[in-house]
């Protein structure tokens, strides 16, 4: 007696699969991510409910938890506009410190007086960070539009350029008394946290929610609106399923590759910006735990959908917080590796059935 | 500063970047894009570098390197050629795996001292006027394969009967398969092999090259840069050479200028104060960009380099290419 596996194509697709290998993956991957923990020496049980007491254990570290999900959901809505396209912008991370950049001059060239209101510095530091992501973004997309140049390999070399451009002004220029970052910025600049309103609601002393997750969740909106009913989201949608059809269609093919990786640079920089202007209230060096990076995967688990991006985001915001404290901390890429190459394996068990078959002697 | 020190070093560094761009130039020949390269390096440079501190021999770490970096990389080849799935998606999570792999067991490597790989001499060569010194003189075993690797990989590849299967797969799988080419096995293999070839390379950083680990710095990006060497070549192990050698003595001249001593007997220009040394780091990375836009360019123009079949799984049974 013996088993074969047999698959077969799938005509129809359950609805609840896809989501159901998601969920799959990210367990298997923890499941995994354990065992290598265990291996190396530490505890993965212990660690797992430390991870949930960092995450969700109390509202103000939920709250934490949310502040490092802001910049990966507008991070992932980047991601996602590039990636319906197939345009593969690896360079999230580079137009997110673009960002920081661009809002960081706004403060301390200044390019507004700082006794403007405080709508004009933040609308400010909004635009100039959203202009440096979108030339971040701009440059790789004219240079694939114009020359044919593979996207992945000039996001990912303008990121190194970029860091090192931010790294001259933090020592350099801007240094705060030789130190490594720039100089605290003015309240003005700040965004505002619920910590702030503490006098109104007691509940919120303490609280570092600010106002970039709206950002974010605006962003979700603003992309799910484009994909859902404008023109240019089905141009960018087709052209990501069928760049033939796309052409055949009368599609600007190149004028949208420019578009979209600008437009998918100035989200990262806005990212950048909330980050600086809501959390750090500076310029400093690595002011990104790779949320770049993070942001890709992100936006792969949630199959692009800009609404799924915010649930995924807050799960690995987790893994960031709890990868703070627990060592060593290469744990979290490892475990954000296993979970896309989990994920983009279980893509055959959508397309196809797989069946053990029993195979007599006789019919071999 | 002289010239023959840099060309020595650029030799040694530029070596590094020569294996892994080999190795993926054979893997993107038979269809399979890995972008994980620097993923596989990273994790070669750790197995090397913590296998010799355990074992106290370096050639066993370069060993557990080159079989590490071709276990990772089969990881790809599964997900691309069995499972069919996106191989640029597959090779950024490769990436992700293999970095953090290599920090996870990495841990507690920084600062040790493990036997290294040595360097020596080739007999008649080196007393070549002004080149034997900077081609045949305190190099490592690797260097010198590497000089052997390019010719070789070039004749395999155009001149032998398996070379030419390798082509037919990442050309036109569907008739290499009618032929009765084992499309899957041969690209399994490659792939099998570009890892090798990666956790090599890696392993000639941390173990030789410029020994040490530091985290994911031991690498800083020279996994990309191969990859994008291999477009610049025109999957053309020669030019990838050639490449490979000129960036790993851009990397000394770099090196060089950043100290504020005089240049050629004259005040550095280019220092003012060590901060600027920033600029100077950023420049391979602009290289890599320029050199990507004058390869791309030639590219299209010929129509001509990329295999056909890159980054296309082969269903057998499907209308092929």
């Amino acid at each position: 007696m013996a088993f074969r596996i047999r698959t077969e194509q799938r005509v129809e697709v359950p609805k609840w699969l896809p989501t159901a290998t998601s969920i799959g993956s990210v367990i298997i991957a923890f499941i995994l991510g354990g065992v290598i923990f265990k291996i190396v020496g530490g505890k993965p049980l212990q660690a797992l409910s430390f991870f949930y007491q960092a995450v969700f254990g109390n509202w103000g570290v939920f709250s934490d938890t949310l502040v490092k999900a802001t910049p990966l959901i507008i991070i992932g809505v980047a991601c996602a506009v590039a990636f319906k396209m197939r345009l593969w912008n690896i360079g999230a991370e580079g137009q997110f410190y673009a960002g920081a950049f661009g809002a960081s001059l706004v403060v301390l060239v200044p390019l507004v007086p700082l006794d403007s209101p405080k709508v004009l510095v933040i609308g400010m530091m909004m635009l100039m960070g959203m202009i440096f992501g979108g030339i971040w973004g701009f440059i790789p997309g004219y240079l694939k539009a114009k020359y044919k140049v593979n996207e992945i390999i000039t996001t990912l070399m303008l990121n190194y350029i970029i860091i090192n451009w931010n790294n001259f002004w933090i020592f350099d220029q801007w240094s705060d008394r030789g130190f490594q970052m720039t100089a605290t910025f003015d309240r003005v600049a700040w965004l505002p946290r619920l910590a702030d309103y503490a006098k109104e609601v007691k509940a919120f002393s303490g609280v570092t929610l600010h106002l970039g997750v709206i950002f974010g969740i605006i962003a979700a909106i603003i992309v799910w609106w484009i994909f859902r009913y404008s023109r240019w989201g089905y141009e960018i949608k087709l052209i990501g399923d069928n760049p033939n059809a796309a052409r055949y269609a009368g599609i600007d093919i190149s004028k949208n590759i420019i578009l979209v990786m600008a437009f998918s640079g100035a989200l990262a920089g806005l990212a950048g910006m909330s980050e600086i202007s809501g959390v750090v209230h500076r310029l400093q060096e690595s002011i990104s735990p790779g949320y770049g990076f993070t942001g890709i995967i992100v936006a792969w688990l949630a199959k692009l959908n800009p609404f799924t991006i915010i649930p995924v985001s807050v799960l690995f915001a987790g893994l960031i917080v709890a990868g703070r404290e627990i060592q060593p901390t290469g744990l979290s890429f490892l475990l954000q590796g296993i979970i896309l190459f989990l994920l983009i394996s279980s893509d055959v068990l959508i397309r196809y059935k797989i069946r053990l078959v029993r195979v007599d002697k006789e019919t071999e | 500063m002289n010239f023959e020190i840099i060309l020595h070093a650029g030799i040694a560094t530029g070596s590094v970047l020569l294996f892994a761009a080999i190795g993926e130039i054979l893997t993107e020949r038979s269809g399979i894009l890995n972008l994980g390269v620097e993923g596989m390096m990273l994790l070669g440079a750790m197995a090397g570098f913590g296998t010799s501190l355990a074992t106290n021999s370096a050639w066993l770490g370069v060993a557990v390197a080159v079989l590490a970096g071709g276990l990772l990389s089969l990881a790809h080849g599964l997900v691309t050629i069995h499972f069919q799935a996106d191989q640029v998606v597959s090779g950024l999570s490769l990436t992700f795996l293999g970095t953090g792999l290599a920090l996870v067991l990495g841990e507690g490597l920084t600062g040790q001292t493990p036997p290294l790989l040595l360097d020596y001499n080739i007999p008649v060569l080196q007393s070549i006027p002004f080149l034997g010194p900077a081609l045949f003189q305190d190099h490592g075993l690797l260097v010198y394969a590497g000089y052997l690797l390019t010719p070789f990989t070039w004749f395999y590849i155009q001149k032998t009967r398996p070379g030419m299967h390798l082509r037919a797969v990442g050309e036109k799988p569907a008739a290499a398969d009618t032929l009765g080419v084992n499309v899957y096995g041969l690209r399994y293999l490659y792939v099998f092999v570009g890892g090798c070839l990666a956790g090599l390379s890696g392993a000639l950083i941390s173990l030789s090259v410029s020994p040490g680990w530091y985290s994911s710095q031991t690498t800083s990006g020279q996994g990309w840069i191969a990859i994008a060497l291999v477009i610049f070549a025109q999957w053309n192990p020669f030019r990838a050479a050639l490449g490979g050698y000129l960036f790993g003595m851009l990397r000394r001249l770099i090196l060089d200028l950043q100290g504020p001593r005089l240049l050629f007997g004259l005040v550095n220009p280019l220092y003012v104060n060590s901060n600027y040394s920033f600029f100077l780091i950023m420049t391979p990375y602009i290289l890599t960009i320029i050199a990507l836009i004058f390869g791309s360019r030639a590219i299209a123009k010929k129509r001509a380099g990329s295999p056909s079949a890159l980054g296309i799984p082969y269903i057998r049974g499907e209308r092929g290419q």
